[in-house]
């Protein structure tokens, strides 16, 4: 009925407002969100808590969530193709039993191990993976189940017993790598932290920088037209089912370090910390956007909420509160984001 | 019309068959635990297999898939009551939720005794079987202040609890603790309201490792002159222990802790933790088969220990640096007798 004349496509160009120019600008850098979130809230922290601004709380908070950090960028990578991994936490746990079993309670030298543990993470991955492509079941309803299932080995492995730390110190000191630290001026950094950092490196790379990655973005925007395209979808998924089960093999030989022991029932709330810290960072739930740099940046976002208002001495339940606002808030502003693409 | 006389019939059939296994059979008693994961639990089940292994009392073991799993209780609750069980041990995952249940069995005649943890009301079951955790608090408070002796007077210490719904356990073993050090702990009903400066703060570890670290960081914070730590449990001893060895604190430190699990004795005899207060589930357990297998016999139900509403299943400090007035047993000792 109405025809397009080129005035009114002219008009309504000018007539485009501050918030639409925002809208528009925030959909060609998603990660502008977290930023500024977490900017204004180091900042804020900095006003009300004492010693929030210290080098040392600074860094004692990178410390907390270097292992969650980890896991969120495998978590990324699967929500990047419109997944979802429920099951990251449990794997982490996993691999850290079969490192420690391994190492500690069976004398196998610690390096064969810890890539027993690494093995671990990518052939759940490579279940995870094969169930979602081959059978075609939801990511979601997938990894609840072998959620579960990994728990049950876990319980099974460990005997449900804790493998101490001084334990581990005498045996295989080399699981617990990632946590020594070094000063750098006032800031204490465990290898941890600089793990974490270099996982999300090595993924900007590869997500920016291959083939590999733009056919995982490709994947999620739209699988269907990915595979016109020629891409081969599942061969896409597994292999990203897979290096998501590596980095959870990675995160596991960090968490011995920052926990000391190897710990049958610790970490049981991470893989919902981890899907936290990527909505927080800016990556879609819907798939195919967001930048990986994203998560890195959410994951230190509740770090510092939860760090700041522990300083103020505030009840716990204040830390949940605001966690769950930002999650709200992440979601609200990526729908409101998208609606330029409709 | 059909179906209820069928039902009546039914039922009719299942009491004869019920009283003829009376006669006949072993006598049948029901352990339902929260999970069966926890170490300490599983102690409970193979405590009560060995006890009935031992009277002639078949057991039917039940557990919740995870901590706070009524659903799961409730159905063992029926099984048990449709199995003609003599008695349930429960160690109850929601003690509200489940008295509904425990007055179902009680009505067949059944004898339930909760162990570990208190029924609310505690008298909906015929007994409860526990250790006496306020007193596990206030060994440890006791001897934490013995042996700073007279640096007690401006301890600075940190108390890690499990988690914000504060359960019964958690404000038990920190009360006694702010007790046994010779705090005032004000309402004894809850944690937090003590105005004693020496207290620098209470951070919640979820009884783990992890959480544990997490805590004494977020306190060492606030105060780095820490020098004693509550804690909750052993684990999250544990990972308090971590966290002050990253700061380079550990030697001037404190640590007490409740439980006795063998990993925590261990670190009791190489210094880590100070003191533990070591529980018995398995004894909780082998009471408990004692007295259903009792019950069975002549109908005589567990009387409470004297001055208690409960029958104490006992604790146990464990230390190897003893201190005057607080008895104690070494952690060789402690090792004989812990469990996990």
């Amino acid at each position: 009925m109405t025809q397009t004349t080129p005035d009114a496509v002219a008009q309504f160009e000018h007539r485009r407002t501050a918030l639409e120019s925002l809208q528009h600008f925030l959909h060609r850098f998603p990660t502008m969100v977290p930023i500024l979130v977490l900017i204004v809230s180091v900042i804020g922290f900095g006003l009300i808590a004492n010693n929030f601004l210290s080098p040392f709380n600074l860094s004692l908070i990178l410390q907390q969530v270097a292992v969650v950090g980890t896991l969120a960028a495998a978590q990324s990578l699967v929500i990047l193709t419109a997944g979802i991994d429920l099951s990251v936490g449990a794997v982490m746990v996993l691999s850290t039993v079969v490192m420690g079993k391994l190492a500690v309670d069976m004398g196998v030298p610690a390096p064969l191990a810890i890539i027993a543990g690494f093995l671990c993470g990518v052939a759940t991955g490579w279940v995870n993976g094969t169930l979602v492509t081959r059978l075609r079941l939801p990511p979601f309803i997938t990894t609840l189940g072998t959620w579960n299932i990994f728990i049950a080995l876990v319980y099974n492995l460990s005997g449900r017993n804790t493998i101490r730390s001084q334990d581990i110190d005498a045996n295989a000191p080399l699981l617990k790598l990632f946590g020594n630290n070094f000063q750098l001026g006032g800031f204490v950094i465990t290898w941890g932290v600089l793990l974490m950092l270099a996982v999300f490196a090595v993924l900007y790379v590869a997500l920016n920088m291959t083939a590999w990655g733009k056919r995982v973005y490709a994947v999620g925007d739209d699988a269907e037209a990915a595979a016109l395209a020629g891409i081969r979808v599942n061969r896409i998924l597994l292999s990203v089912y897979m290096v998501a089960g590596l980095i959870c093999g990675l995160a596991a030989w960090s968490a011995i370090g920052r926990v000391g022991s190897v710990s049958p029932t610790s970490f049981a709330e991470s893989n919902l910390e981890s899907i936290t810290a990527v909505v927080i960072g800016g990556i879609s739930l819907f798939g195919g956007r967001g930048s990986i740099m994203g998560p890195l940046i959410g994951a230190i976002i509740v770090g510092v909420f939860n760090s700041g208002l522990r300083l103020m001495g505030v009840d716990v339940l204040w830390q949940l509160f605001a966690t769950g606002w930002l999650i709200i808030l992440a979601v609200a502003v990526d729908q409101w984001i998208r609606k330029i693409s409709s | 019309m059909k179906r209820a006389r069928l039902g009546g019939l039914a039922a009719m059939a299942l009491t004869a068959s019920t009283l003829a296994a009376a006669a006949q059979d072993p006598v049948k008693a029901c352990v339902i635990t929260k999970t069966d994961i926890n170490p300490f639990f599983v102690k409970v089940k193979e405590g009560a297999e060995a006890k009935g292994k031992e009277l002639g009392v078949e057991i039917m073991a039940y557990a919740g898939k995870i901590d706070g799993d009524h659903e799961t209780q409730q159905q063992a609750m029926e099984s048990c009551i449709a199995a003609g069980v003599k008695g349930i041990l429960l160690i109850a995952s929601d003690p509200k939720a489940i008295v509904s249940s425990v007055e179902q069995a009680k009505a067949q005649g059944i004898l339930v005794i909760a162990l570990d943890t208190p029924l609310e009301p505690a008298n909906a079951a015929d007994a409860t079987f526990a250790t006496d955790n306020y007193e596990a608090g206030r060994l440890i408070g006791a001897w934490a202040k013995g042996t700073l002796g007279d640096a007690a007077k401006d301890a600075h210490i940190a108390m890690l609890n499990i988690n914000a719904t504060q359960p019964s356990v958690d404000v038990l073993r920190n009360q006694g603790f702010v007790e046994g050090f010779g705090m005032d702990p004000k309402d004894k009903s809850k944690y937090g309201d003590e105005d004693d400066p020496r207290i620098v703060g209470q951070e919640y570890t979820d009884g783990n490792e992890e959480g544990g670290r997490r805590a004494m960081e977020a306190i060492f914070q606030r105060d780095p002159a820490i020098n004693v730590v509550h804690t909750i449990n052993e684990p999250a001893a544990a990972g308090a222990y971590e966290a002050l060895k990253s700061f380079g604190k550990q030697d001037g430190v404190t640590i007490v802790s409740v439980d006795g699990g063998c990993p925590g004795v261990q670190n009791v005899k190489e210094g880590v933790i100070g003191a533990t207060a070591q529980q018995y589930p398995k004894k909780m357990a082998e009471m408990g088969i004692e007295a259903i297998a009792a019950f069975a016999k002549d109908g005589t139900k567990p009387a409470a220990t004297e001055g208690k509403d409960f029958v104490d299943t006992g604790v146990q400090l464990v230390t190897d640096k003893p201190v005057e007035g607080v008895p104690s047993i070494t952690s060789d000792e402690g090792l004989k007798l812990c469990w996990g």
